[in-house]
């Protein structure tokens, strides 16, 4: 079986060429094994949205090679080999909650009968069945979340592309939906490769906590993370406190090296 | 319940508006070709409405048909706008140019152009109006996606056809009733002004103008409310399809 995600010596150069020109990867190799949860973390600009839309082949890379399920990219894409969440739910407010879940499947050729028996499946799972005929904005942030997450594995992709899902909502919804996540996955079996901007919510998550650092985005290490069956009291947890502490001073290793540049430092 | 208090405020202004214009009239004793008071305009308005009615419809018909008409034609070059960028960057700076000239004195070329005595100078003169209102709002519409569903579409493999069909029309219908929104009343008012410019008499517009100029002042302004009335009924008609249009955007409308 294929590695889900197979990254060699990938480069993302933006304005190529230009006065403007910005490395946003160099170099990056990354080889995630099926079934892994891994997140990326790292500070605004370190390229971490840019390497999970490289995956998705929403960019293409400036050198090197992105390989999904073993196949090109584009191959994976158009073979619906993963799914996609990101920050805003992205929900179509002029379809029904239902109808949101059966629009890849729509795309993907699926029949009318198919489509909704699979979009009831995906909400018995997300906990939703009995919104499925209500429209979007009648739900909260959270759940609206949920019925991106269900519509992102209604075609049964192995591999889940997330960025900052989680982000929008309140820490309590949150943790509640990080919980959600694994249940969900560990039902599915979906390999997920998480972009995210909080160390406890990487380090709860992940199997690997993928650091990057940025100017320009590299990684800086990954932190192996086995905290075996999550509950709340994991967040509690010594273990827990150990990997965020790791992460942490994995995430601040390179400051110490290459200090930011600040507006005093320009003058 | 609160949109009952909504609706009274307005309801209760309105009445005592008139109240205050009968009041005022009356005191002063205003002579009627300066200002009739508003019971005039009612009796005046009330005791012919067979005539009121031909009369609106004659008017309403120009500006229902130049809707429909400039409605179409706007729509039509604004999904071509939207698929040839050479054709947007031409017909924006057109658009804003004609939004900001007095684009009804072209009533006066069109009578030139075409028998001055049909109803056909004062359509155009609807459409045109209508057309620009519409272009540049569905055009909006169908170029201001929403970034992420328009990646997740990419995302799906879903093909530019798709896009259009799942994405970008549903969200431009939003921007076309915007417009409509707009364009309904003013299609109203140009097909009253169209009238101005000579031609058939059988309009409001005709009967505005040769009500006053023959002294019938009190006869002229029940004409005014005519056009008022069919003016609100345009626009009560554009948001009653919106509402059946798009379900989705009546909870929105509402909070």
């Amino acid at each position: 079986m294929s590695a889900p995600v197979d990254i060699v010596g990938i480069s993302k150069v933006f304005n190529a060429g230009r006065s403007n020109a910005v490395t946003a990867l160099d170099d990056i190799n990354l080889n995630v094994a099926p079934g892994q949860f891994v997140s990326l973390i790292g500070p605004s600009g370190c390229g971490k949205s840019t390497l999970l839309r490289l995956i998705g082949n929403l960019t293409e890379p400036t050198a090197g090679s992105v390989k999904v399920n073993g196949k090109s990219a584009a191959q994976a894409r158009l073979d619906g080999d993963y799914g996609m969440a990101f920050q805003q739910a992205g929900l179509f407010d002029w379809r029904t909650v239902s109808r949101n879940i059966e629009l890849p499947l729509e795309m993907k050729g699926f029949d009318k009968a198919a489509r909704r028996a699979k979009a009831m499946d995906m909400l018995d799972l997300v906990k939703l069945r009995e919104f499925a005929d209500h429209r979007p904005w009648e739900l909260s942030g959270g759940m609206q979340q949920r019925v991106a997450i269900a519509r992102a594995l209604s075609f049964e992709p192995k591999l889940l592309l997330m960025d900052e899902p989680f982000g929008a909502l309140d820490e309590m919804t949150r943790e509640h939906m990080q919980s959600e996540l694994l249940r969900i996955c560990a039902t599915t079996g979906t390999t997920v490769l998480f972009v995210t901007h909080s160390i406890p919510e990487a380090v709860f998550l992940s199997n690997q906590v993928v650091v990057m650092s940025p100017r320009p985005g590299k990684i800086a290490k990954i932190v192996n993370v086995d905290l075996g069956q999550r509950n709340d009291d994991t967040r509690e947890d010594a273990e827990f406190f150990k990997k965020v502490t790791e992460v942490r001073e994995a995430l601040r290793g390179y400051d110490h090296i290459e200090p930011m540049p600040t507006r005093l430092d320009e003058r | 319940m609160n949109r009952l208090r909504a609706a009274l405020a307005p309801f209760g202004f309105g009445v005592l508006f008139l109240l205050a214009w009968e009041l005022l009239v009356r005191g002063f004793h205003i002579k009627p070709y300066l200002l009739p008071k508003p019971t005039g305009i009612w009796s005046a308005f009330t005791s012919d409405l067979s005539s009121m009615w031909t009369v609106s419809s004659s008017t309403g018909l120009n500006a229902l048909i130049g809707l429909i008409l400039g409605t179409a034609v706007g729509l039509l070059l604004a999904f071509a706008a939207s698929r040839f960028r050479l054709l947007a960057e031409l017909l924006t700076p057109m658009a804003l140019a004609v939004a900001a000239m007095p684009i009804i004195v072209l009533v006066a070329i069109f009578n030139n152009l075409f028998a001055i005595t049909s109803s056909v100078p004062r359509r155009l003169m609807v459409t045109v109006v209508v057309l620009f209102i519409v272009l540049i709002n569905v055009m909006k519409g169908l170029t201001q996606a929403n970034a992420t569903q328009l990646e997740l579409m990419r995302s799906y493999g879903a093909s530019e056809s798709a896009v259009i069909r799942k994405v970008r029309l549903p969200n431009a219908l939003a921007f076309l009733f915007v417009a409509l929104r707009q364009a309904a009343p003013l299609a109203v008012i140009t097909a009253v002004v169209a009238e101005y410019f000579g031609g058939s008499q059988g309009g409001l517009g005709s009967r505005i103008t040769s009500a006053i100029s023959t002294s019938k002042d009190t006869t002229g302004w029940a004409y005014v409310l005519a056009a008022c009335l069919v003016g609100i009924t345009f626009y009560l008609v554009s948001t009653v399809l919106e509402y059946v249009a798009m379900p989705w955007a009546r909870h929105r409308s509402r909070t």
